[in-house]
């Protein structure tokens, strides 16, 4: 009944006007590197010229796209184990306050521990050619920043935002389904946007430590070892952009889930 | 038990809190069906925590609440309640008409039964046109009247406000002040209003309850006898400043400290 709401049409990339700025400025920058990796001949091992990296990659543009595509599936599959936990463990928090205080320490005390050191241990546990064994590594980097932000939404909720539930008689369920939840949204995307980007490097880590030949972490370890430099860097800008898609996407699915929020649209006055 | 003709019922009720601080001593307050009536007092003296036990939304240390006859608690199950807080408490994530019909949704009201009373609802407090706003598209006067409208669509049998227009500008208040008095009217519902502005007490009111703080008490009770219905006018009747002036007495006269009043008369203008 309701009409197409305006913040699909944002979600969806806002006006191209808004984007010129950005455009401009990564134009800019690819000029000036292409200007001064000539004028000052900077050898290919430091700094290949951008244009020698497009090159690379549409010379292997088939292989590496299919290298990324199965690394950003173990990013996904990570993304996907890490959030879901920590979402879970945000409502577990939140509802339960006991609970809370005893984890909670704990867990920020764990996010201090280097992750990515886990990652010889992970390819031991589950296969050096098992997808899981880098999945785990980018779920727990994804963990945490989506734990905590879910918990920070599912928390701060105005007092009388409670009251009103309990003035209509609702339990703790309706106060989680009506007030928390709802309002956890927006700070629970912030935490899975961070995750996105997360996850892909997880992976990318883990495929350092080992894995499979068609995996792009791999495949940028080999290039470099190879002295391949302009094919690695086309792997790493590859892996950069199929980062920066998934972060959009979340964006995207933020946008549609959330446009209810003030910052999503603008304001009308009485 | 029940007592005949009481909306609510209070009786030897005290609140003390962990801290040791007495906020409420010995209360004793009857309101009868169709009574609009106002706590008035300074900060601290506990009306709006009062208000908060009639809603079962805070223990009493000791005494009783009935509210038809009722325990609070069994009447906040029961859906008696309607509440309007001095924040709207409008949830950002529904519209306008959502926010109307939370309260009907969480009674199980049909889907056209509760389309049918929000548009009643939204008529009511003038904002029809405005169903699939957002409440942060709207000016503060706009989102406490969708507030209002949400704490009357289930024929509460009590409406409680707490500061309602406490934050609004003194022109949007008074005419929200008109508004409610025409609601209350139409809806012919029992109103316990906290506020600290004595004409909006004294303007709104059957019955002014005025509260000292440290520990919190009645320490009167003024009942208005201006005539209904209300109006513009009223603000300009010698009644109305009569009766102002008997609550700000009041008022000072409960801010001395009890046991009051045992000052000679003519002492108030060293206040």
């Amino acid at each position: 009944m309701e009409p197409v709401p305006p913040g699909v049409v944002r979600a969806i990339g806002g006006r191209f006007v808004d984007w010129l700025p950005a455009l401009a400025v990564f134009a800019l920058g690819l000029a000036l590197w292409q200007g001064l990796t000539t004028a000052f001949n900077v050898q290919t091992f430091l700094l290949p010229k951008p244009t020698d990296i497009a090159t690379a990659f549409w010379n292997d543009r088939g292989t590496l796209w299919d290298y990324g595509l199965y690394t950003l599936k173990e990013a996904a599959g990570g993304f996907a184990m890490g959030c879901s936990a920590g979402i879970l463990v945000a409502l577990l928090l939140a509802r339960f306050r006991g609970l809370g205080l005893a984890l909670l320490p704990f867990a920020i005390a764990a996010n201090a521990i280097p992750i990515i050191a886990f990652a010889p241990i992970t390819n031991n546990w589950f296969g050096l050619l098992n997808p899981v064994s880098k999945m785990v590594i980018a779920a727990v980097l994804c963990f945490f920043p989506t734990m905590i932000n879910t918990l920070r939404g599912l928390t701060s909720v105005h007092p009388s935002s409670i009251e009103l539930m309990r003035s209509y008689g609702g339990g703790e369920l309706a106060v989680f389904r009506r007030v928390r939840i709802p309002n956890a949204l927006p700070f629970m995307f912030t935490g899975l946007k961070v995750s996105a980007v997360l996850s892909m490097i997880g992976a990318i880590v883990g495929e350092y430590f080992g894995g499979p030949t068609n995996a792009l972490g791999v495949s940028i370890l080999n290039d470099s070892q190879l002295f391949d430099f302009p094919r690695a860097w086309a792997g790493i800008m590859l892996a950069s952009a199929f980062g920066i898609a998934f972060y959009a996407a979340v964006s995207v699915a933020e946008r549609l889930t959330t446009s209810w929020h003030p910052s999503a649209r603008t304001f009308r006055s009485e | 038990m029940s007592a005949p003709g009481r909306v609510v019922s209070i009786s030897g009720l005290t609140k003390s809190f962990k801290t040791g601080v007495t906020a409420l001593q010995e209360i004793d307050l009857d309101i009868r069906p169709g009574e609009f009536v106002s706590l008035i007092g300074p900060s601290g003296c506990g009306k709006s925590t009062l208000l908060r036990i009639v809603g079962d939304l805070v223990q009493p240390t000791s005494g009783t609440v009935l509210v038809n006859g009722k325990t609070a608690h069994r009447a906040r199950l029961d859906h008696d309640y309607g509440i309007v807080f001095q924040d709207s408490v409008l949830y950002d994530w529904r519209t306008v008409s959502r926010n109307v019909s939370l309260p009907l949704e969480m009674l199980g009201w049909s889907r056209a039964r509760r389309k049918e009373r929000v548009r009643e609802m939204l008529e009511l407090v003038e904002l029809t046109g405005f169903e699939s706003n957002r409440p942060w598209q709207l000016s503060g006067g706009m989102q406490q009247r969708v507030s209002i409208a949400r704490a009357l669509s289930f024929d509460p049998a009590l409406l409680l406000m707490d500061e309602p227009f406490g934050a609004l500008d003194e022109m949007t208040r008074e005419r929200l002040n008109m508004e409610l008095l025409r609601i209350w009217e139409k809806a012919a519902s029992t109103i316990v209003f906290v506020t600290h502005s004595i004409p909006e007490a004294v303007f709104l009111s059957t019955r002014v309850v005025v509260m000292s703080a440290r520990p919190g008490r009645i320490a009167d009770v003024v009942d208005v006898d201006l005539p209904q219905p209300r109006g513009a006018e009223t603000r300009e009747q010698p009644r109305f400043f009569e009766l102002v002036t008997a609550v700000r007495e009041a008022l000072a006269a409960g801010g001395r400290g009890q046991p009051a009043p045992t000052l000679p008369a003519g002492t108030e203008e060293r206040y």
